[in-house]
């Protein structure tokens, strides 16, 4: 505990940037990809299976250099509904934010119906979101409902 | 903007009688040349003849050209090509397609590709939108009305996409009532009985096939499969429940008619095709009505 307490404190040393924390341990990785981290050039550190009152291990992810729209940084919603976002200016929090689930969701998601068109040909998955708590996604092509068990990262 | 027709919830209660107006006008005059010089793409990967013959008896009373396969067999589909590619070319050719398609969403995916309007001619267990205009326009000329209708849905009503889409059309109208006939295992989704109380709609589901249906103004019949029993004992219990006999019609209102979407296995009994009451040959006759007046609106042609 205390050695995970000095490391969040030796990275979270950045200038100006981006703090996501309270990811879910195990979504640390989609989160980087959804979110296009591994295709940038910014220092990015992040930290996984760190203790988490709520959520069990979490993981948190620092960016330098980087500031998030919302439309950008809500599509980690669905698979880190509770991440918290702290932004960094001079050393300093300026600006906390949560996420929220978008209306939309367009990629990230799998359509659950294996006989969906999505399965079978190189299309990006659209879902319109009907419920936010828990999550039910209804697909733009096959009209199916992909609920929260049902759910599967691309 | 092109007029796609893909899901029965992408036209309005407004278009619904439009459509129906249109074929009314069809059902009159069936021959008219509105779509001369044009090419209809009929693009069936898998074969439906019933369907696929209201069509193209549709777009030739129209006086429209066909080109296009019965069967993904005799199409590039066989050498692999995509459905994106297919649809490609062939919104080169025509000046409209209409597709089935074994894949759900196919049809959403083929009018995105598309630069000419597509009608979806049912993709998987999805959507079968002509089917629900035909069946609505069976009611309307049966009743003289689409409102204050009390509507049985018997058989297979969890899988069965023509009782959903026709279900989801006739809350569009006035005060309509539904009762459903099914067995546990293939009852109305919840989330179509979610949709009706959204909209203060009453409905009724039982399990037994008896005397309620006097009150019907309609009773829309479904094949209940076999392959949708996960347990072949279950299916042997119900296959014989949900059969209606002429015997049954005896105390039902006089204007109450019988609709089936066809092909029927045994859930009519022969005997009742000699009741009057009997009307699921006419409305596949409507069929070609309707679908000339769904080309018609699609083409914007009158």
């Amino acid at each position: 505990m205390k050695d995970q307490k000095k490391l969040k404190l030796k990275v979270s040393a950045i200038k100006a940037g981006t703090v996501i924390d309270h990811i879910p341990a195990q979504n640390l990785f989609n989160v980087i990809t959804i979110l296009g981290l591994n295709k940038i050039e910014n220092q990015i550190t992040f930290g996984t299976n760190l203790e988490s009152d709520k959520l069990g291990t979490k993981a948190i992810i620092k960016v330098s250099g980087k500031f998030f729209l919302d439309d950008e940084i809500n599509k980690i919603a669905l698979i880190a509904p509770h991440a918290k976002l702290n932004i960094i200016n001079d050393y300093k929090v300026t600006e906390k934010r949560v996420v929220e689930i978008p209306n939309e969701i367009q990629g990230i998601v799998k359509c659950f119906n294996p006989k969906c068109i999505t399965n079978h040909e190189a299309i990006v998955t659209k879902f319109t979101v009907i419920s936010k708590e828990p999550t039910a996604l209804k697909c733009h092509y096959c009209e199916k409902i992909t609920g929260h068990e049902q759910m599967q990262i691309i | 903007m092109k007029k796609d027709l893909i899901s029965i919830t992408d036209y309005t209660k407004d278009e619904y009688l439009r459509i129906m107006e249109l074929a009314a006008g069809f059902e009159k005059n069936p021959n008219r040349d509105i779509l001369q010089g044009k090419v209809v793409a009929s693009l069936f990967f898998e074969p439906s003849t019933r369907t696929r013959l209201s069509f193209e008896t549709a777009i030739s009373r129209l006086g429209g050209r066909i080109i296009g396969f019965a069967d993904a067999g005799s199409s590039s589909v066989t050498k692999g090509e995509t459905l994106h590619d297919t649809i490609k070319m062939v919104s080169n050719y025509a000046d409209l397609i209409v597709m089935r398609h074994p894949l759900e969403g196919s049809a959403r995916y083929a009018a995105e590709v598309s630069e000419v309007p597509v009608i979806n001619a049912g993709d998987g267990a999805n959507q079968h939108p002509t089917q629900t205009l035909l069946d609505l326009y069976s009611i309307l000329k049966t009743q003289g009305t689409l409102d204050n209708l009390n509507i049985f849905m018997v058989g297979d009503l969890k899988y069965g996409r023509t009782v959903h889409s026709l279900l989801m059309a006739m809350s569009e109208f006035e005060n309509p009532i539904f009762n459903f006939i099914a067995p546990e295992e293939l009852m109305i989704p919840e989330e179509y009985k979610m949709h009706l109380r959204e909209k203060g709609i009453r409905f009724y589901e039982h399990r037994e096939f008896t005397d309620i249906i006097n009150d019907a103004d309609i009773i829309y019949m479904t094949r209940v499969q076999k392959e949708r029993f996960s347990d072949p004992i279950e299916y042997e219990k119900v296959k014989n429940v949900y059969i209606l006999r002429n015997k049954m019609l005896e105390k039902t209102k006089a204007n109450m008619r019988v609709l089936h979407p066809l092909p029927r296995v045994n859930e009519i009994h022969p005997d009742v095709d000699a009741n009057q009451k009997a009307y699921y040959f006419d409305q596949a006759l409507n069929g070609v009505f309707t679908r000339e007046a769904i080309i018609a609106h699609t083409m914007k042609l009158i």
